[in-house]
């Protein structure tokens, strides 16, 4: 399957604004609302509070606070009613501020939505989108720094979307809400400040397209959420070097976009998945397969996996930052594995 | 026990019939399951029918019901067809659910029936958002909740509890206190075993019921049903019963002994209420004999269709997964 239409990043140009990760967010929650009465928020603080990350700022002001709707510490609780409004009409919006509390929705997502519509024989639907975080480095300590897309990623019946940029943060965030089955959106808490182009009125990307972040030929790096600027950087570093490299982003775990993955991996021979979840288990793992079993006659090296460690996240700042893969880290992996061509 | 002083007996029959069909759908069920014809998990109802049969009187089309795995008689007295229901726990794709949820997992949007859940406690907080679906969308609809009294010792019982509450949401707490989850009786299982005391904790109405009294049942669930649908916010029913038959279909019953169901099966909710319609003078032998008749009739329709129907197309298998049709395939409506 071919991609003709991508929806690509992009550049500067005129109507063409730059604002952060968090407005992309906010834009595309507030356009969502107005044009569909049926979407609502809900969670802890995102009302009054408006959300520790500050991402929903503003809204509860617009459309008042049955629409962006308080809720007590309550993960299961209103998780499930999430999936009971969204049987019934509605197309609500679940705000779990961190990506760590997963674990206390998991009976809802994972037995009650993902499942809802194929064991009603089609005859029910769950338009739910679960907007949560990943990523560690902000000193949390370990039950609030994980990166846990990847047990989403396994339950068929969910989509997983990974946006790294605010053009992606918006645009993928309108097509969530538009879809009829369960999303899980998980944003990177580190990306909300950065800033990108994202151009005014109407954005959405489906779901299932990667986007090429950068061009190359001689080394792909597939890269996802807050893995995307890590590869961007090692991929400057090593045009430096004389190296090009590629760096592709699923935006999507469900669905995925093999075809660009693989396509990219013909073209350079050489490929380094690099994710921030744990490393093994991870969806580190499963986009590397996929590469290994759709380019396996083009590549010139083994398929390179680049994985958070598989340690509970640390406080302390010295053991904290080595837990995460770095551009340093990726910059080398790639010249070993372009050298060895040689 | 409920006076049946302005009882019709039109509505007494009525009564009687409904738990008739569930009790004869499910011996039928235990038989087919003998013969392999029903696999996997089997839940019977039997010993509980007054409670469904009753509480379904106070609801309305509207209205939204959602269950537990031991949902038959609910999704059959809901509206549901015996038919559909059959061929739903032969697994065909005639059946309500297309032969994909089976026994536990019956689903019925026309009925406004969103099963069936086989997770104890897991249904709760979707009836809740039913309730909130309905709040903010200014519908006068009540959503009816079912579920056991071991789902009272789940996480999501408290959170759907207090939510409800904290929100004023039009949700119907209906739980069946059978007295056992699973093989545990309850007082190894509750520390407060009163139900209807703890949901009184979060501010809402509750009370208990006598729920082998098909006419205690449709009595407080039509005042429940109604003070909820008036605005009244959740209420709660306690509905004391219990289960003759196993937990499942395998289950030696170690926990519970024979003395003790023999003096449950002397208040059998079927033969209370027809010897109640007797001595009222509201059914006569042959009146009983015809809605026996019914009953069976429509068990063995339903066996008939179940036996007729088909199995889904295996290329259909991954159809469902996600809402999308798959690509050049024609979706059946």
């Amino acid at each position: 399957m071919s991609t003709p239409s991508r929806t690509v990043e992009p550049r500067a140009a005129a109507g063409v604004r730059t604002i952060t990760f968090a407005q992309a967010v906010n834009e595309a929650l507030a356009e969502e609302m107005r044009r569909d009465p049926a979407v609502f928020i809900l969670g802890e603080d995102v009302a009054e509070a408006g959300t520790p990350f500050k991402v929903l700022s503003g809204l509860v002001d617009e459309f008042g606070p049955e629409r962006v709707r308080d809720t007590p510490i309550s993960e299961a609780g209103f998780a499930g009613l999430a999936v009971g409004a969204a049987m019934t009409g509605m197309r609500p919006v679940v705000d779990l501020m961190f990506g760590d509390f997963l674990t206390l929705v998991m009976d809802q997502l994972v037995n009650q939505a993902a499942k809802t519509h194929y064991m009603s024989g089609g005859k029910l639907k769950v338009p739910m989108v679960l907007r949560t975080t990943l990523g560690a480095t902000r000193r949390s300590a370990a039950q609030h720094s994980q990166s846990l897309h990847a047990w989403v990623s396994h339950v068929p019946g969910l989509k997983v979307a990974l946006p790294a940029t605010p053009y992606d943060a918006k645009g993928l965030m309108k097509a969530a809400i538009r879809d009829d089955n369960p999303v899980v959106i998980v944003e990177d808490k580190l990306s909300f400040q950065d800033k990108g182009p994202v151009p005014e009125g109407e954005i959405v990307i489906p779901l299932g397209q990667a986007d090429v972040k950068r061009e190359g030929t001689d080394i792909t790096f597939i890269a996802t959420s807050s893995m995307v600027v890590v590869a961007l950087r090692a991929a400057e570093t090593l045009a430096a070097q004389g190296l090009s490299a590629e760096v592709v982003d699923p935006r999507s775990m469900v669905p995925l976009d093999t075809a660009t993955l693989v396509e990219s991996a013909k073209k350079t021979g050489r490929v380094v998945v690099i994710d921030e979840g744990h490393q093994s288990y991870g969806v580190s793992a499963e986009l590397a397969a996929v590469v290994a079993d759709g380019a396996f006659y083009h590549l010139d090296a083994p398929v390179k996996r680049l994985g958070a460690m598989d340690v509970p996240v640390p406080f302390s700042p010295v053991l904290e930052d080595l837990t995460v893969p770095t551009p340093e880290q990726l910059t080398a992996l790639a010249r070993e594995m372009c050298g060895a061509r040689s | 026990m409920t006076p049946t002083d302005g009882l019709t007996r039109e509505h007494g029959h009525e009564l009687l019939l409904d738990m008739l069909r569930i009790r004869r759908m499910e011996e039928r069920c235990a038989e087919l399951y003998q013969k392999t014809k029903i696999r996997g998990f089997l839940h019977l109802y039997i010993g509980e029918e007054a409670v469904a049969v009753g509480a379904m009187r106070a609801l309305t089309p509207d209205d939204a019901v959602v269950a537990t795995y031991r949902e038959h008689g609910h999704a059959l007295i809901r509206g549901v067809s015996a038919e559909k229901i059959m061929a739903e726990m032969y697994g065909k794709q005639e059946g309500c659910s297309r032969g994909r949820g089976g026994s536990m997992h019956l689903y019925d949007a026309p009925t406004r029936f969103y099963g069936g859940n086989a997770i104890v406690g897991g249904g709760i907080p979707l009836a809740v958002g039913m309730a909130l679906a309905d709040k903010m969308q200014g519908r006068e609809r009540v959503s009816a909740c079912f579920f056991g009294d071991g789902a009272a010792a789940e996480g999501e019982f408290h959170e759907s509890m207090n939510l409800a509450a904290l929100w004023h949401l039009p949700v119907l707490f209906c739980c069946e206190n059978n007295l056992y989850g699973m093989g545990t009786g309850i007082e190894r299982a509750q520390s407060e075993t009163r139900l209807a005391l703890r949901a009184a904790s979060y501010r809402m109405s509750a009370w208990d019921v006598d729920g082998m009294d098909v006419l205690a049942v449709e009595e407080a669930t039509r005042r429940a049903a109604e003070a909820v649908r008036s605005g009244g916010g959740p209420h709660f029913l306690e509905f004391r019963t219990y289960r003759f038959r196993a937990h499942s279909m395998f289950d030696p019953e170690l926990y519970r002994s024979k003395e003790e169901v023999a003096a449950w099966k002397e208040r059998d909710p079927i033969e209370l209420f027809r010897q109640r319609l007797r001595d009222a003078e509201l059914l006569t032998d042959d009146e009983d004999a015809g809605l026996e008749a019914l009953a069976s009739d429509e068990v063995e329709r339903a066996v008939a269709f179940a036996e007729a129907g088909t199995w889904e197309p295996v290329e259909d298998l991954e159809r469902f997964v996600l809402s999308e049709p798959a690509p050049q395939r024609e979706v059946a409506s």
